[in-house]
C-alpha cells in the first residue's frame, strides 16, 4: 500500500519542532545567502508548492498523475499570454486568471482521465500533460518551441501601495547589492498558506473521504459517496494549487517554455514527492528542497572529482562542463536508490525517528518511574 | 490547413507508405511495452532506451564495420541481453511494487542510459549507412521515386509482425504469455517456470524496440534524446490498443502512424497534438482501449 | 403482514452468453429477514450485486418504495436506504474502528463536500459512529486499526459500518464465513436484533444458521428461483430436497 498512513498530520511535538526551525531558516535565509541561492530559494519554494498540489492526487487520494506538469504550464503561460506587450498587467487579476485556466484544465483532463483507473489514469494523464506541451510546442498559441520571454513583471498593488522591489527585480539583481527579497517572501507565504490549506482541507469532511477512497475506493462507493466527484474535486484543487506554483515560476523566471508542461517536468515533480515522502503534508517541500540540494552538491562533487582526476593525469575534462554533462547520471543512480532504499521518503525517515525518541522517552520515564 | 495531399495521386502514395512504415516502426516498439505491461504489470518508461541502443548499435557498428546488416543482429543481441540483465537485476524485484515506483525507477534509468550515451557517442548527430544493396529508389506513378530501403523497413516489421504471431498464437512460450497476459495468477498456479517467462518475454520486448531503432538508423537521425522520440507515443499506441494486447498494439500502431503522418501534412501547427486528441476519443468509447478486456 | 420495501421483478443477468440471474421476482418486507440460499455458482452474489448497484442488471426491474432503482449506481443506491456488507472483508484497513464507521455516517451528511468544516467539529459524526460500534459490541475497538482486528470483529466492523448509513434495507452477504461457533453465536444474535425496522436479506452458506435465523428462505439454483417460503416448508419441499438439500445431507 502507498501514501498516506491515515493517522498522521496531527504532527507530533518533535515533527513539529522541526517544522518551525525549518519555517526559520525559511524565514531568516535571504539575510545570509547570495543573490544567486535566493533565488535559488524561490524556486525550490516554487517546486515544493508544486509538490504539495501533486501530493493531494499520490499521497492523498491515491490518483498517481504522470501529467501534473500540465497545469504548472499553463499557468505560466498564461503570465505571458496576459502581457503581450512591455506593459505590466496587475497581478489583481493574472494571478486568479492564471490560477483558473490551470483549473479549468484540470477540470477537463480530470473529468476524461478519471474514467479510467490505475495504470490507465497513469498513461492517460501522461498523455494529456503531453498534449499541452504540444500545444505550447507547435502551435503559434506557444509563440516558439523553445520557449518565449515575459517581459513585463506582474505589477501588485494593494491599497494604493506599489511594491516597487517586485516590479524592480532586474535592477536589483543587476545592482547585486540586495537579492530579490520580495519575491522570495511572496513565494514564501505562498507555500505557507498552501500547506496551511492542505491542513484544513485534509482534516475536513472532504479530506476523510478522500484518504478513504485512497485506502479502498470500493468501499467508499458502497457507502454512499459519488467517489468520481469526489476524487475530480480532488484533481481539481491539485491542478489550481499547481497553477499557483506555475504563476510564481513565470514571476521568478521572467521565461517560459513548453518543457514546463511535459512529462520530464511531471516525472520531477512526482520525484519530489517521492524524495520527500508523501505520507505527510510536509515532505513534499523536503523533498523539492533535497532535490535541488542534490542537485548542487552532485555538481560540486563532479567538479572537484574531475578536477582532482584531471590533475594525476586520469583525464583530460573541463571539469566545470563535466559537472552540467553528468549531473544527470547522479540523479538517475540516487532516485534508483531511494525507490529502493528509502521508499517512504526523507518524511517517513523523520517520522520515524520522532516516533523513536518518543518511544524511547517513553521507555526511560518507564523505567525511571519504576526505579523509584 | 491544406489537403493538398489528396490533390495528386503520387504524393498521396508516398505519405501513406510514410505513414505505414511509421505505424510498423511503433508496432515494434508498442508491441514489446504492451506485452511487458501485460504479462508483468511493469510501467517501463526507459523502453524507449532500447531503441536508442538499436539505433546507436547501427550507427557504430555499422560505422565500424561498414556492414549494417552486420549491425542488425549485434543491435538485437545487445537489446535482448540489457533487457535481459535489467529483468533479472532491477525489475523482477519491482513486480509487486506499486505503478509510482515503477515509474521513478525507470524514469532513473533513462537519466543513465542517456548520460552514458553521453559518454560513449558524445552530443553530434549521426545517420547510420544504408545498406547498399537497397541504397537505390524505386519509381512512383513516374513523377515520384520512393527508397527501396523504406519499403524493406515495412517488409521487415510485417515479417516481423508475422512472426510474432506465429510466436504467440502457435509456440509454447506464446501459449504462456497469453495466458500470462490473461491472468498472472493462472500461470503461477499451473506451476509454469514464470522467472523463465518473465525474463523471455522482457528480452524480447526490448529486443523489438531495439529492432526499431536499428531499422530506422539509416533514415532518421542517431542523435541526443532519441529515446523520447517515440517513448510517449508508443504509450498512447498501448492505451488505445488496449493493455497486453499485441493486436491491439498492431492496429493502434497503424492507427496512430496514419493519423500523425497525415496530420503532420494537413495541420502541421496541431500535428504534435492530433494522437493525444484520437486517444481521448478512443478512452472516451473505450476505457479499457480497443481490444482491452473491460474493467 | 408488513409492507413489502424491496421488491425484484423478473430480474436477470446475463455474463456474455452465461444468464447468472435468470427471472428472479423476490419481495423482501421490513421486519423479516429472508435468507437465499443455494449451491455455489447458483447466482446468490450476483443478485445481491445487482440489488446494491455494483452490477448493473441485464433486465428486469428492482422496486424501492415503488421507485425502480434498476441501473442505478453503488452510490446512490446506498443512498436511497440500501446497506451492504461484502463476503470478502471490505473495510478501510488503514483506518482506525472508529473512522471507518465514523466515515460510513458522514456519507449521510447533506450539502456539499465539505472541503473546510473539519470532522473533528462534527461531534455528531462520532456519536452516531459510537453508537453503531455499540449496537455490534465493538465498542472496545475505537482507537484500533481496523487491520489488527480479528476476521470475527472485522466482520463485526463492516455490519457497524453498514448501520451507520441508516438504512432501510440491509444486503448481507456470507456475514458468517469464517467465523468460529462462538463469534457465529454472537453474530447470530446481533442479525436478530437487525431484523426490527429492517428489510433483512442475507446470502448464507451455513444451513444450521439459516433456518435457525430466517424469516423466509429462497433457494436459488443455476440463476432461477427454485423455492420461496417459509424454512418449514423449504425443509418439507421434496423439489428443494432432490436439487440441494439431499447432495449437503449425504455430504455430511
Amino acid at each position: 500500500m502507498i501514501g498516506a498512513t491515515t493517522t498522521d498530520n496531527g504532527a507530533n511535538g518533535l515533527v513539529r519542532l522541526f517544522l518551525l526551525v525549518g519555517l526559520g531558516v525559511f524565514a531568516l535565509f535571504p539575510l545570509v545567502g547570495s543573490t544567486f541561492y535566493v533565488q535559488l530559494g524561490t524556486k525550490v519554494m516554487v517546486f515544493a508548492i508544486l509538490a504539495m498540489s501533486l501530493n493531494l492526487l499520490v499521497g492523498f487520494t491515491g490518483l498517481v498523475s504522470l501529467g501534473h506538469a500540465a497545469f504548472f504550464g499553463i499557468a505560466a503561460y498564461s503570465v505571458y499570454f496576459f502581457t503581450p506587450g512591455f506593459t505590466a498587467a496587475s497581478v489583481w487579476w493574472t494571478l486568479p486568471a492564471a490560477v483558473g485556466l490551470a483549473g479549468l484544465a484540470a477540470l477537463v483532463i480530470g473529468a476524461l482521465s478519471l474514467r479510467t483507473k490505475g495504470i490507465f489514469f497513469l498513461m492517460v494523464t501522461l498523455a494529456f500533460g503531453q498534449m499541452v506541451f504540444f500545444l505550447f510546442h507547435d502551435t503559434p498559441i506557444g509563440g516558439s518551441p523553445d520557449g518565449v520571454y515575459v517581459n513585463a513583471v506582474p505589477t501588485f498593488d494593494a491599497l494604493g501601495i506599489d511594491l516597487p522591489e517586485l516590479r524592480d527585480r532586474y535592477q536589483l539583481i543587476e545592482g547585486g547589492a540586495r537579492a530579490p527579497f520580495t519575491l522570495y517572501y511572496v513565494t514564501l507565504a505562498c507555500m505557507l498558506a498552501v500547506y496551511a490549506f492542505l491542513a484544513v482541507l485534509l482534516r475536513s469532511l472532504f479530506g476523510h473521504v478522500i484518504k478513504g477512497i485512497r485506502v479502498n475506493e470500493h468501499r467508499m462507493r458502497a457507502l454512499g459517496y459519488p467517489v468520481y466527484g469526489y476524487k475530480l474535486a480532488s484533481f481539481v484543487i491539485a491542478g489550481l494549487l499547481g497553477g499557483l506554483a506555475g504563476y510564481l515560476w513565470a514571476v521568478q523566471s521572467l521565461f517560459v517554455n513548453p518543457e514546463l508542461a511535459g512529462w520530464h517536468m511531471s516525472a520531477e515533480i512526482l520525484l519530489m514527492v517521492i524524495l520527500g515522502g508523501m505520507g505527510t503534508i510536509y515532505g513534499p517541500i523536503l523533498g523539492a528542497l533535497a532535490l535541488e540540494a542534490l542537485r548542487e552538491l552532485a555538481e560540486i562533487a563532479i567538479e572537484y572529482g574531475v578536477t582532482a582526476s584531471n590533475a594525476i593525469g586520469l583525464t583530460e575534462m573541463d571539469p566545470h562542463r563535466a559537472a552540467t554533462d553528468y549531473y544527470l547520471l547522479v540523479e538517475g543512480v540516487v532516485i534508483i536508490a531511494i525507490v529502493i532504499v528509502l521508499p517512504r521518503g526523507l518524511s517517513g525517515l523523520i517520522e520515524d525517528l520522532a516516533a523513536y525518541l518518543r518511544s524511547g522517552r517513553r521507555s526511560a520515564k518507564g523505567e525511571a518511574e519504576q526505579a523509584t | 490547413m491544406s489537403f493538398d495531399v489528396f490533390a495528386d495521386p503520387a504524393i498521396f502514395l508516398v505519405q501513406l507508405l510514410n505513414a505505414t512504415q511509421q505505424g510498423l516502426l511503433l508496432f515494434l516498439i508498442a508491441s514489446g511495452l504492451t506485452l511487458i505491461f501485460g504479462i508483468m504489470g511493469i510501467i517501463n518508461l526507459a523502453h524507449g532506451s532500447f531503441y536508442m541502443v538499436g539505433a546507436y548499435a547501427a550507427y557504430a557498428v555499422a560505422e565500424a564495420t561498414g556492414s549494417f546488416w552486420l549491425a542488425l543482429p549485434i543491435g538485437v543481441a545487445a537489446g535482448i541481453a540489457l533487457g535481459y540483465v535489467l529483468e533479472r537485476l532491477l525489475f523482477r524485484f519491482f513486480y509487486e511494487r506499486d505503478h509510482l515506483y515503477q515509474v521513478l525507477l525507470t524514469f532513473g534509468l533513462i537519466l543513465i542510459f542517456e548520460e552514458v550515451r553521453g559518454m560513449m557517442f558524445g552530443e553530434d548527430t549521426h545517420r547510420a549507412l544504408t545498406p547498399e544493396a537497397l541504397d537505390f529508389s524505386i519509381p512512383l506513378l513516374g513523377v515520384q521515386s520512393y527508397p527501396a530501403y523504406r519499403l524493406a523497413i515495412s517488409v521487415i516489421c510485417l515479417l516481423v509482425a508475422l512472426g510474432l504471431y506465429l510466436l504467440i498464437s502457435r509456440t509454447r512460450l506464446g501459449m504462456m504469455i497469453r495466458a500470462g497476459a490473461y491472468n498472472r495468477e493462472m500461470v503461477q498456479a499451473l506451476g509454469i517456470n514464470i522467472t523463465f517467462v518473465y525474463a523471455a518475454v522482457f528480452g524480447l520486448g526490448t529486443g523489438l524496440a531495439a529492432l526499431a531503432g536499428l531499422l530506422e538508423a539509416p533514415v532518421a537521425s542517431v542523435e541526443p534524446g532519441i529515446s523520447g522520440r517515440y517513448l510517449i507515443i508508443s504509450f498512447v499506441v498501448v492505451v488505445i490498443g488496449g493493455i497486453g494486447s499485441v493486436k491491439g498494439a498492431f492496429y493502434g500502431a497503424l492507427l496512430i502512424g496514419f493519423v500523425d503522418t497525415f496530420a503532420k501534412v494537413i495541420v502541421p501547427e496541431a500535428a504534435g497534438m492530433s494522437v493525444y486528441l484520437l486517444m481521448a476519443a478512443v478512452l472516451l468509447w473505450r476505457p479499457t482501449g480497443l481490444f482491452g478486456r473491460p474493467a | 403482514m408488513s409492507e413489502t420495501l424491496l421488491r425484484t421483478d423478473t430480474l436477470s443477468k446475463s455474463f456474455g452468453g452465461l444468464r447468472a440471474v435468470s427471472d428472479v421476482s423476490l419481495e423482501f418486507p421490513v421486519g423479516l429477514l429472508h435468507a437465499v440460499i443455494g449451491p455455489n455458482g447458483a447466482g446468490k452474489t450476483t443478485l445481491i450485486n445487482m440489488l446494491s448497484g455494483d452490477l448493473k442488471p441485464s433486465s428486469g426491474a428492482i422496486y424501492l418504495n415503488g421507485e425502480n432503482i434498476a441501473g442505478l449506481r453503488a452510490d446512490q443506491v446506498s443512498k436511497k436506504g440500501v446497506g451492504r456488507s461484502y463476503q470478502k472483508t471490505n473495510i478501510l484497513a488503514e483506518m482506525t474502528a472508529l473512522e471507518n464507521v465514523r466515515l460510513a455516517a458522514q456519507s449521510r451528511v447533506g450539502g456539499g463536500l465539505g472541503l473546510i468544516t473539519a470532522v473533528k467539529r462534527r461531534g455528531d459524526l462520532i456519536d452516531r459512529a459510537h453508537a453503531a460500534l455499540e449496537r455490534v459490541g465493538l465498542r472496545a475497538a475505537d482507537d484500533r486499526p481496523a487491520s489488527a482486528l480479528s476476521h470475527g470483529e472485522q466482520r463485526q466492523l463492516e455490519i457497524a459500518m453498514t448501520l451507520a448509513t441508516e438504512p432501510n434495507v440491509l444486503l448481507l452477504d456470507e456475514p458468517l464465513a469464517g467465523m468460529g461457533p462462538e463469534e457465529t453465536e454472537r453474530m447470530v444474535a446481533l442479525l436478530r436484533s437487525l431484523v426490527a425496522g429492517h428489510a433483512v436479506v442475507l446470502v448464507e452458506h451455513d444451513m444450521d444458521v439459516v433456518f435457525s435465523v430466517a424469516d423466509r428462505l429462497t433457494v436459488m439454483v443455476n440463476g432461477a428461483v427454485l423455492e420461496s417460503g417459509s424454512p418449514q416448508a423449504i425443509r418439507a419441499s421434496a423439489v428443494v430436497r432432490e436439487a440441494y438439500l439431499g447432495e449437503d445431507e449425504d455430504d455430511a
